[in-house]
């Protein structure tokens, strides 16, 4: 015999009240599953059996205050003991029963699954799993309570009946309808079981971070007259810029150089130039953002997050890319701090780096602009009024806010992301 | 970047949730805490009205019938945390640790202590001196209850945990008799501080991890959250 005490859960705590017993006397517990729960001052504990066995004695009843390691209960261990010779017999008991004979031709020992659930047959297992079944919902009528095929089988077609689960019959179609209980109520070997098909879709929760990059978008979609203007960027002169200091970069700061770091620095300057893109909206008030903070979409595997570089304006192209790695590399490992994600004032999305042209981005709430940053590639392009050159080329897409921006204004702004990209100056290093 | 050793505790914020699914979600991380598969979470959401009772709550503390309640689009909800009724609803924020004790101190009176000590430091960023008085569980401002607490542990896991009000709509709680007892309760606005839930928010989780020691990690909710 096992004693069970009240257990001591925390330095000053002296007594507590078993609110309830989560076991009968006699019933089996496990060891670690929930025995009894107790209170103290607003928080309510469940507390674990510490043995396996038979509740053999309750000795305080629910709603008693005890003193701590006051013995509220005996388990009786040996019952576990008796209990080793039984799933044998269990076994052959619940083979008995198979009506299919290859069931019988399959005794193999049973498996203890996790769970409340007792243990299954193979047979019960596979027809669990065919069908997609959790077994705790269904009752086992075997020995000890043991789920058999029968089990499986009137549950299947009681769910059948039950009109929740599949779409009723219409109503130009009664006999369907008398037709189906009849079909439950005979006996479960009489119903041969249908044939597992391949299934046709494949049903499966959201994680929180889809649901709630749902609800922000469609929030996006309904909060914000969104309007996209599409402008072609020559990048070569950046892109020299970038050639000339790749290497260099690389190898005195362990990060590549990329594109990005001059999009972000060049939209950084367009938004002290146009105050209003990095505004927001608060009912009938414009809120202009004395910082100005962009956000980086980043993709994550199944979503996206948005970190924030504060103070864009006040880095240089090296302390944007470094940030941009920083915070990349931070959120695909899920290690953002909160105000990293919070506080943004402009978002830019680089849609580019996995080969798109252009796109037209959703607007990251509050903020009223989003820039979208296409492929960066070689094309043929008219210059100086009648040559022909090859050139570094970008489609950037500017979605913005009817409500606060107007088009000439959007055009303007990117006008100068565009001017200061094309007459790049600033060194790099 | 982050030091060595030190404990994680991940936040989510969550918007708006049900109580129902709060719950669901709360029963999935507690067993994913259990089997340690996943670190410390801190839940952050809102509930649409809804009136909850705990396991040693009585029932006459519901001082509406339950029709009157449907009428008015509040929910009610059973539920196994400790205390005894309380309401939730809009303008209120409402914090669910998911914690494993063993990892910090097997006490629950030293949890609930610490949890009000988050509040009560949040809360004195907003310029409120909040307080705790002795043999009532939560946070009190000049004996008016800003902040409810309402905790389950299982095998240390702790859930549930605490509801603070922001700019709660206090009217809702005339139809209970908060907690069994009869104090007036009290929000932020009502004090006279104009917050949003994202700004209590930011102040509620460094509050949470300088008094948990743990470092606190977003995870991955994109751009802001609208309140």
């Amino acid at each position: 015999m096992i004693d069970v005490v009240m257990p001591q859960m925390g330095e000053s705590i002296v007594e507590g009240t078993l609110t309830k017993w989560l076991k009968k006397p006699g019933e089996r517990v496990e060891r670690d599953e929930p025995l009894f729960e107790i209170s103290t001052d607003k928080v309510d504990t469940e507390v674990p059996s510490p043995a396996a066995g038979t509740l053999a004695e309750v000795l305080v009843a629910e709603g008693q205050t005890v003193p701590i390691n006051t013995v509220v209960a005996r388990i009786d261990e040996a019952a576990v003991a008796d209990r080793a010779t039984q799933p044998g017999a269990e076994a052959a008991a619940a083979a008995a029963v198979e009506a299919a004979p290859k069931a019988a031709a399959e005794p193999a020992p049973a498996e203890v699954v996790s769970g409340e659930v007792g243990p299954l047959s193979p047979l019960v297992r596979r027809l669990l799993r065919e069908h997609n079944l959790d077994p705790r919902q269904i009752k086992g009528t075997g020995a000890g309570g043991r789920i058999t095929k029968q089990d499986v089988e009137a549950y299947l077609a009681a769910r059948g009946q039950a009109p929740a689960a599949p779409p009723p019959a219409p109503p130009s179609e009664p006999v369907a309808i008398a037709e189906e209980p009849a079909a439950a109520a005979a006996p479960a070997e009489a119903m041969p079981l249908p044939r597992a098909e391949a299934p046709k879709v494949r049903i499966e929760p959201m994680s929180i971070m889809r649901q709630k990059i749902a609800e922000h978008m469609i929030l996006s979609r309904r909060t914000s007259a969104h309007v996209t203007t599409f402008h072609r960027v020559d990048m070569t002169a950046v892109a020299r810029m970038r050639e000339r200091f790749k290497e260099q970069i690389q190898q005195r700061y362990g990060f590549s150089l990329t594109y990005l770091p001059f999009v972000t620095r060049a939209a950084a300057q367009a938004l002290r130039a146009f105050p209003l893109l990095n505004a927001s909206i608060d009912g009938t008030n414009i809120v202009y953002h004395n910082e100005i903070n962009i956000g980086i979409a980043v993709a994550l595997e199944g979503g996206l997050i948005v970190p924030v570089i504060r103070n864009a304006d006040e880095k240089s192209v090296i302390g944007l890319q470094r940030a941009i790695v920083d915070l990349a590399t931070r959120a695909r490992s899920r290690q953002l701090k909160p105000d990293e994600v919070h506080g943004g004032t402009f978002s830019i999305t680089n849609f580019g780096s996995y080969g798109s042209l252009t796109g037209t981005p959703i607007i990251n709430q509050p903020q009223v602009a989003i820039l979208g940053v296409g492929l960066v590639e070689k094309a043929p392009v008219v210059v100086d009024e009648d040559k022909i050159a090859i050139r570094s080329v970008c489609l950037m897409s500017l979605t913005f806010d009817h409500r606060l921006i107007d088009g000439a204004l959007a055009d303007q702004f990117m006008l100068k992301i565009k001017a200061v990209l094309e007459n790049w100056s600033e060194e790099v290093l | 970047m982050r030091e060595p050793g030190r404990r994680v505790c991940q936040v989510q914020e969550l918007g708006r949730l049900s109580y129902a699914a709060a719950l669901e979600l709360q029963r999935r991380l507690v067993e994913q805490r259990r089997q340690g598969l996943i670190p410390d979470q801190f839940l952050l959401l809102e509930h649409p009205h809804v009136i909850t009772l705990g396991r040693n709550g009585r029932p006459e503390h519901l001082l509406a019938p339950l029709e009157i309640l449907r009428r008015a689009g509040i929910e009610f909800y059973h539920t196994e945390r400790g205390g005894d009724i309380t309401y939730h609803g809009p303008g209120q924020l409402i914090g669910y640790p998911i914690l494993n004790l063993r990892e910090w101190r097997q006490d629950v009176v030293a949890y609930v202590r610490a949890l009000e000590q988050v509040i009560i430091e949040a809360l004195g960023k907003f310029g409120l001196r909040a307080e705790r008085v002795a043999g009532r569980t939560g946070v009190w401002v000049d004996g008016r209850k800003i902040a409810a607490i309402g905790v389950r542990i299982s095998r240390w896991i702790t859930s549930h945990g605490f509801a603070l009000n922001v700019s709660t709509d206090l009217s809702y709680f005339g139809y209970i008799v908060p907690c069994g007892l009869s104090a007036p309760v009290t929000s932020m606005a009502e004090l006279g501080v104009r917050a949003t839930l994202g700004e209590v928010m930011a102040a509620l989780v460094p509050s949470f991890g300088d008094v948990f020691e743990c470092e606190m990690i977003m995870t991955a909710v994109p751009g802001e959250q609208q309140t």
